[in-house]
């Protein structure tokens, strides 16, 4: 039963567990409290600071891969760190999803010439959303939350639609 | 019938009734080495991070336990090495401040400073006072911004969350206001070498005058909050001390050594820019522990929040910047030039043998000399006292490892 958006009236919505599911997944994004470097700053701490409150969108941080859905890699990752993130990333339950925050996360940013650099996160772990910029600005990455939710919408819509095509 | 207690206490197990203070580092649990009627204890290797929510970036320190009590402690560091000094052999002059951003990057004024200055003394380039103002200004609002940072997280760090909050309302204001001279949050890129980038907007004055005001009462809330707090006091008084002889013998700076009680502040000592006309405090503590490092940094947000306002009423007139050629060679040469930044002596070795990029830039980051001494000092603190300590000392791994 919940109250209907139009009549204000009791009504029943209908709804697949898939779906259900999705919406829940979509609007709980825990990350990983794991800050590799300068964009730690702007992505976790100024995120879950009172201006940016990413908390509202039910974005918040846990100290524990276990409990974490999103790994928002913040910062320059190098060799001796690369084992480390894929290690993290083992470690998450499924479903989960990597947001590659940052020029350094992306490509290698700034430090890119520099041997010990991996040439962004994504030979490392799959990447879902990228957010360029150094640092990306807290919008931004909100903005690439918003994506990364849209995403998780779509792809439930997809698998949904091709097992009615399948039928 | 002999109590557990009493057995234990034979065996030197315990220390005796009375000898234990809570705010004071157990030193009386002792472990019998050959342990008690045939027991054995072993040590136990506790691995920390790197990622560890609390080790402020991405420190990993094994930790060799005996029960609760460290016997030894070792940092392992390098997992954020990215060549800092390297690329900067081969960057242009006046390109070295974008990669000093990001090396300490919470407080990158005064990275950007010392390389800029580092520039100017080897090519002997005169600044105009307008320059040298604000170049304070920007370094102590930055500094300010970035203990406001390790006020937050040393909370977090013994477990309480609302300071951190309060902490960044108050940063996203000073952000606001470098954002608004600078053009960017974190990266600022400001000072270069021969001046800085740009004046103070409009009306940008009247701004910060307004933020110091309110933090003259917002800094009493903050210690209010937190240094008031009972639970807080018993877990960092008496926590980490680090003696006289200890600070000195391992080159601390910045906060950690004027903890200890030496008064060396390199903006007092070895004046640049135009601290030579501030007027200010230089805070020291007594004993060293992590109590007299958070009472030094409070005070020195009040002593820069005083600064801010002085700057403000003596801003010179003139150019901010001087007339530097577009691409700079400075002739062959040998500086070392110093700040004071937010977390100690942040210096640059600069060594030019003519042409446009330098021939080796060292960057002496002040971290680096709080997390060695930390390896003397943990060994004989519980394991729920480190991840204090490290917070108390406010180590950047950026500069660390750079
Ligand atoms: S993208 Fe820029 S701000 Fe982010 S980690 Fe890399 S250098 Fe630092």
């Amino acid at each position: 039963m919940a109250i209907d958006r139009f009549t204000g009236e009791h009504s029943i919505a209908f709804i697949r567990v898939e779906q259900l599911f999705d919406l829940a997944r979509r609007n709980s994004l825990w990350y990983m409290a794991f800050g590799i470097a300068c964009c730690a700053i702007e992505g976790l701490m100024s995120a879950s600071g009172p201006r940016f409150d990413f908390d509202r969108m039910g974005v918040f941080f846990r100290a524990s891969p276990r409990q974490a859905d999103v790994m928002i890699v913040a910062g320059t990752v190098n060799k001796k760190m690369a084992e480390t993130v894929k290690t993290l990333y083992d470690q998450m339950p499924e479903p989960k999803w990597v947001v590659a925050m940052g020029a350094c996360a992306c490509t290698g940013g700034p430090f890119r010439e520099y041997p010990n650099v991996v040439l962004g996160v994504d030979q490392i772990v799959p990447v879902d959303v990228y957010i360029p910029g150094c640092p990306p600005r807290p919008e931004s990455v909100q903005y690439g939350f918003m994506q990364l939710q849209d995403k998780i919408k779509k792809q439930t819509e997809d698998r949904l639609a091709a097992r009615r095509d399948s039928h | 019938m002999t109590d557990a207690r009493d057995i234990a206490t034979e065996a030197g197990m315990l220390a005796p009734e009375g000898t234990h203070h809570p705010g004071l580092p157990p030193a009386g649990i002792r472990r019998a080495p050959e342990g008690v009627d045939g027991l054995t204890t072993e040590h136990l290797i506790i691995n920390m991070g790197p990622q560890h929510p609390s080790t402020h970036g991405v420190l990993r320190m094994i930790v060799e336990m005996d029960g609760e009590e460290i016997v030894s402690a070792e940092a392992s560091i390098g997992y954020l090495h990215r060549g800092i000094e390297k690329l900067a052999e081969h960057r242009q002059y006046n390109a070295l401040g974008t990669l000093m951003d990001r090396g300490d990057y919470v407080s990158g004024i005064h990275g950007e400073l010392a390389s800029a200055l580092a520039v100017e003394k080897l090519m002997e380039i005169a600044i105009p006072a307008k320059a040298d103002y604000l170049r304070v200004l920007l370094s102590e609002i930055n500094r300010i911004a970035s203990h406001l940072v390790w006020f937050g997280t040393f909370g977090l760090d013994t477990g309480a969350m609302g300071q951190f909050l309060y902490a960044m309302r108050d940063r996203e204001n000073l952000v606001d206001i470098l954002e608004g001279i600078t053009g960017a949050r974190m990266m600022f890129n400001y000072v270069r070498p021969g001046g800085v980038l740009a004046d103070l907007p409009a009306g940008m004055a009247a701004k910060i005058l307004e933020f110091c005001s309110g933090f003259d009462k917002y800094i009493e809330e903050h210690h209010d909050l937190l240094g008031g707090n009972e639970i807080f006091q018993h877990r960092v008084k008496g926590i980490g001390a680090i003696d006289r002889d200890t600070a000195l013998a391992f080159g601390l700076s910045g906060a950690n050594l004027r903890g200890s009680g030496v008064a060396f502040d390199v903006r007092r000592e070895r004046p640049y820019a135009a601290y030579g006309e501030m007027e200010f405090d230089v805070p020291v503590g007594s004993t060293g522990d992590s109590w007299d490092r958070y009472m030094v940094r409070m005070e020195e947000m009040r002593q820069s929040n005083r600064m801010i306002r002085q700057c403000l009423e003596g801003m010179p007139e003139g150019d901010f910047t001087a007339k530097v050629p577009r691409v700079l060679r400075p002739p062959e040469g040998e500086v070392y030039a110093a700040v004071e930044s937010s977390r100690g002596e942040t210096g640059i070795h600069l060594v030019s043998q003519g042409g446009d990029t330098p021939y080796r830039f060292h960057y002496k980051a002040p971290s680096l000399y709080a997390l060695q001494a930390l390896e003397e000092i943990l060994p004989g603190h519980l394991l729920a006292d480190v991840v204090m300590i490290i917070g108390s000392t406010d180590i950047m791994l950026g500069e660390i490892d750079r």
